[in-house]
């Protein structure tokens, strides 16, 4: 009987035991990681996927060149599309991969748009950025093997299942942001996009730099043909984009691989850098800095003309008579002036 | 005997040896002092001590470092 | 594998939990397979020179065996008959014999370590004097250094004399004497243990000891504390200092210097922690290398408690020997006769103590400064040592011996001793050494250290607010430990609190810890010796 009782104390003691260090760990480890709510505010974006209620029929991947470059509610508006950016900064392709092999497990798009930039890396790049991507999302099979692929010698994959041991140097940079953003995060996208308003024109050309090779890496092929299978087996159409951004500057060379690519796969690929007079994009008025990103105003530019090729796919239906996709969508447009509004009072 | 305590005492003067076996395990005698010990101890007894039988279970008292010298007198 | 990795944190958890889980007997041979796998993470290829030097050590201390057996068995047989004379150039002629093998594996594994070790060294000094004959320089051997050899060799070639000594028995199960080499917390920087004392815990079963284990896992995590918290941080604004002499002069010399005793102290410290740490959790016990060393009170009482288990192999395989040995007996009287008794008396003494700390410098690592580094810790050692009839006449003129203020400066005179003999590791080579010790002694720039000048040597705000709190509880600690056992105290504490000690240790080495990505991972410093 006794025994039994001090058996019993002790069971619950290592459960206590187990529990605090669970739960410290667990609080040291929100308060420690980056909030990217003030600044770097990029970081933030993967994560707010999920809080996603429904479905979209189009699903953009890619970098810096999808989110900040297509606004999703201008598709809305205009032709009552659903649509979602999945892209963080400098995302490399294998990340847009995994982040498309993720979402097609959850939901059932019938096109995915698939930014070509990151075909030029073959690596992975820089630690922030392979975090930025990765810490977002919610842990699977996929999320894995992203980090397995995207690891630098100096990563490791226990700081990733762990973030506390990437983070910890933290400690002496703690603000106010990670008090309040400690248990909530601000939505801070327009379903992926991240809208900025100012006006900086380009001034300049690029100067095109001659590269001992321009044949894109192989283990960048390796995963444009695996996103190719997956959205056939999906029956998800794909298209291939290159965003209007004239830098970082997009090689004549690199151009013809995509164009190859696409003939030899049957894929639809829209170079934006030679429509500017189609789309009506004007780099004077229609980027935020100088050539690298558009501005809101070209973002929604090239919604508009993006949303009459992509309404023509079969599937990509109109939505807007939908009364509960009508009420969501109209949240997020009162959200998306809004902001708008007050950024562009304050010129960001 | 005698001449064993003379030796100790000149070296620390301080120490009574005839109570005292924690020579080794209280420090009193250094690594210094032991082979200051050993060198006196081969010119007056003629035996000498090989560093082997340097331990600390020999040299705690000045009661075993003269068992040590009798039992190295003994072998020869 | 470092200690300081998150692979070796795996490995232990995994290793424990077979550990504790596979029947006793078979303990000590999970033991071997997980050091051969822990050494074979730093390179399969060293597994050939720790091989070599297990398998030369075991073998000769069986013949060495070998040899006494046939030579006792055959007195014991021809007791009656032979003279008293004949016994003795019998026995003899027994040593005789086994010093050969004795000899034959002391110059073979001695022979390993300085070829490895030392060859370089040896051939940048020949290229000096080439370079002086007008002549072109040999050109290095690219040999990788195996991890822990010295310790491993060290500890080998104690045990085989030992053995030659009759003070224990050899082992005849390879495997085990395999284990006893290669222990691998031990292996990497030490303790070098005995073979008498390791022998009595390393092969029997033991069974799951929680309150051992408990004080492993503080033990262990305690070192942590000291090495990432503590070592690992101090170490950027130590380099910032030693590698830019041109720029860091004066009193950041000073500054330099404590720093890296403080380094120092804390990483090597540490580091044993965590071995012995790991060998309790595992129910080993491993010979303590450390006994609170800064607060001795003369170099010589430093150096009892510093790197123990070193210093009493340079002094029982080493400094006795040598001591004690006949010529140096002789050699002795011999002088006393010709310069007088303070003399002979000391030049047995002297000769040895000089060679003990060649050794010992060179031991730490193959250069000119640390042999110069030992050879100052022996000149100052030698010093204390003559002024020990000035010590006695001003101890018997005031009696301060005992007063708290006066101890209190003999503590700090020895840390700074030591701190400023410890500048030879820092600094590039000799004669740099001697002109930054002039430096900090001449340069008159302590201004700077109130206009900010400790913000610049890589160390921020937040990295002193740690090390000041981490240098207190490490003090503190010390403190405590004078009176006894700090782990038996907490102990005797409720389990709510001493959950709490450990869980505020835990997590201040989790957050506070100089390492991962943004930290340098700075080895340990002991690893390469």
């Amino acid at each position: 009987m006794i025994r039994s009782i001090r058996k019993k104390r002790t069971v619950i003691l290592a459960g206590c035991a187990i529990l605090v260090f669970v739960g410290s760990f667990w609080f040291f480890t929100k308060l420690l990681m980056p909030k990217y709510m003030d600044e770097v505010i990029d970081g933030a974006l993967i994560a707010e996927y999920y809080q996603e209620e429904t479905e979209h029929d189009v699903i953009f991947i890619g970098d810096c060149e999808v989110y900040e470059n297509i606004s999703p509610i201008t598709l809305w508006e205009e032709y009552g599309m659903t649509s979602y950016i999945r892209g963080s900064a400098q995302q490399l392709i294998w990340q847009s991969y995994y982040l498309l092999e993720e979402m097609l497990a959850i939901e059932k798009p019938k096109v995915v748009v698939f930014n070509v930039l990151s075909m030029q890396y073959n690596e992975p790049q820089k630690e922030a950025y392979n975090r930025m991507t990765l810490d977002g999302m919610k842990w699977s099979l996929s999320k894995w093997d992203s980090i397995q692929a995207s690891m630098l010698p100096e990563e490791s994959m226990v700081e990733y299942l762990f973030p506390l041991l990437r983070f910890h140097s933290r400690f002496s940079e703690l603000n106010m942001e990670d008090i309040q953003y400690l248990f909530h995060k601000d939505k801070i996208s327009h379903n992926g996009y991240y809208m900025r308003t100012g006006v900086k024109p380009v001034t300049t050309e690029p100067t095109k730099r001659r590269l001992p090779d321009y044949r894109f890496g192989e283990k960048a092929y390796e995963y444009l043909d695996r996103i190719t299978t997956l959205c056939e087996e999906n029956g998800v159409t794909l298209i291939l984009m290159k965003a209007p951004s004239i830098y970082p500057v997009w090689h004549e060379e690199w151009d013809q691989q995509i164009v190859d690519y696409a003939e030899e796969h049957h894929l639809l690929y829209l170079n934006f850098l030679e429509l500017f007079e189609e789309t009506g994009i004007d780099l004077t008025t229609d980027t935020y800095d100088a050539g690298l990103h558009l501005n809101v105003f070209g973002a929604e530019k090239l919604a508009s003309y993006l949303g009459k090729i992509l309404s023509e796919i079969p599937g990509v239906a109109d939505h807007r008579e939908e009364e509960k996709l009508r009420q969501i969508w109209e949240e997020k447009i009162e959200f998306y002036y809004q902001k708008k509004e007050e950024q562009m009072a304050i010129g960001k | 005997m005698e001449e064993l305590l003379e030796i100790l005492q000149e070296m620390h003067p301080d120490v009574d040896f005839e109570l005292c076996d924690t020579l080794i395990d209280d420090k009193i005698l250094d690594s210094f002092d032991i082979v200051e010990l050993v060198s006196e101890i081969s010119n007056t007894f003629d035996v000498r001590i090989p560093a082997e039988a340097i331990v600390p279970e020999n040299f705690n008292s000045a009661e075993t470092i003269y068992a040590l010298i009798e039992s190295l007198e003994n072998e020869d | 594998m470092l200690f300081t990795s998150y692979c070796f944190i795996g490995f232990l958890i995994v290793l424990f939990l077979l550990y504790y889980k596979i029947p006793g007997k078979y303990q000590w041979g999970l033991l071997l397979i997980a050091s051969y796998l822990f050494y074979a993470v730093a390179g399969a290829q060293f597994l050939i020179y720790i091989g070599v030097t297990t398998f030369s050590t075991w073998y000769a201390g069986l013949r060495i065996e070998k040899v006494k057996q046939q030579y006792t068995g055959y007195r014991k047989l021809h007791k009656a008959e032979m003279t008293k004379e004949e016994k003795k150039s019998h026995k003899q002629e027994e040593k005789k014999k086994q010093r050969i093998w004795l000899l034959l594996c002391l110059f073979f594994n001695f022979g390993i370590l300085a070829v490895v070790k030392y060859t370089n060294f040896a051939i940048s000094n020949i290229n000096y004097f080439l370079n002086l004959a007008g002549r072109g320089p040999l050109n290095f051997l690219s040999l990788a250094l195996p991890m822990g050899i010295s310790f491993y060799t060290f500890q080998s070639m104690g045990y085989l004399i030992d053995v030659y000594r009759g003070t224990c028995e050899p082992e005849r199960n390879l495997g085990k004497f395999a284990l006893f080499v290669s222990f691998f917390p031990q292996l990497i920087q030490g303790p070098i243990s005995r073979f008498a004392d390791l022998s009595k815990t390393l092969w029997i079963p033991h069974a799951f000891d929680k309150k051992q284990v408990i004080f492993g896992i503080e033990r262990i995590l305690w070192g942590f504390f000291k090495k990432l918290v503590i070592a690992d941080r101090i170490v950027a604004g130590v380099n910032t200092i030693i590698r830019d002499p041109d720029q860091y002069q004066g009193v950041y010399v000073l500054v330099g210097m404590l720093f890296y005793a403080c380094e120092l102290y804390a990483d090597f410290t540490g580091g044993i922690d965590i071995t012995i740490g790991v060998a309790q959790v595992l129910g080993i016990k491993i010979k303590e290398n450390f006994e609170l060393p800064y607060f001795s009170k003369s170099i010589k009482e430093y150096w009892r408690r510093w790197h123990i288990t070193m210093g009493t192999w340079f002094t029982d395989y080493i400094f006795y020997p040598i001591s004690v040995s006949m010529p140096m007996l002789r050699l002795s009287k011999c002088s006393r006769a010709k310069f007088g008794e303070a003399v002979g008396k000391r030049v047995p003494v002297y000769c040895a103590t000089i060679l003990v700390w060649f050794t010992t410098g060179i031991w730490h690592g193959a250069s000119w400064n640390f042999i110069v580094w030992g050879l100052m810790n022996c000149l100052v050692i030698m010093v204390s040592q003559e002024m020990e009839p000035f010590y006695r006449w001003f101890h018997s003129k005031f009696s301060v011996k005992d007063r708290w203020l006066f101890r209190a400066f003999q503590v700090g005179r020895t840390i700074l001793l030591m701190s400023a003999l410890r500048m030879f590791d820092c600094y590039r080579d000799v004669p740099l050494t001697f002109r930054m010790f002039g430096n900090m002694l001449t340069g008159r720039n302590y201004s700077v250290l109130f206009q900010g000048g400790l913000m610049n040597i890589g160390l921020t705000a937040a990295d002193y607010m740690v090390l000041s709190i981490g240098v207190v509880t490490m003090l503190v600690v010390s403190l405590v430990q004078r009176r006894g056992s700090v782990r038996e105290a907490l102990y005797a504490k409720s389990p709510a609190v001493q959950l709490g000690v450990v869980y505020l240790l835990l997590f201040s080495v989790l957050i506070f810890g100089a390492y991962g990505i943004g930290y340098d991972a700075s080895q340990f410093i002991y690893n390469q010796f």
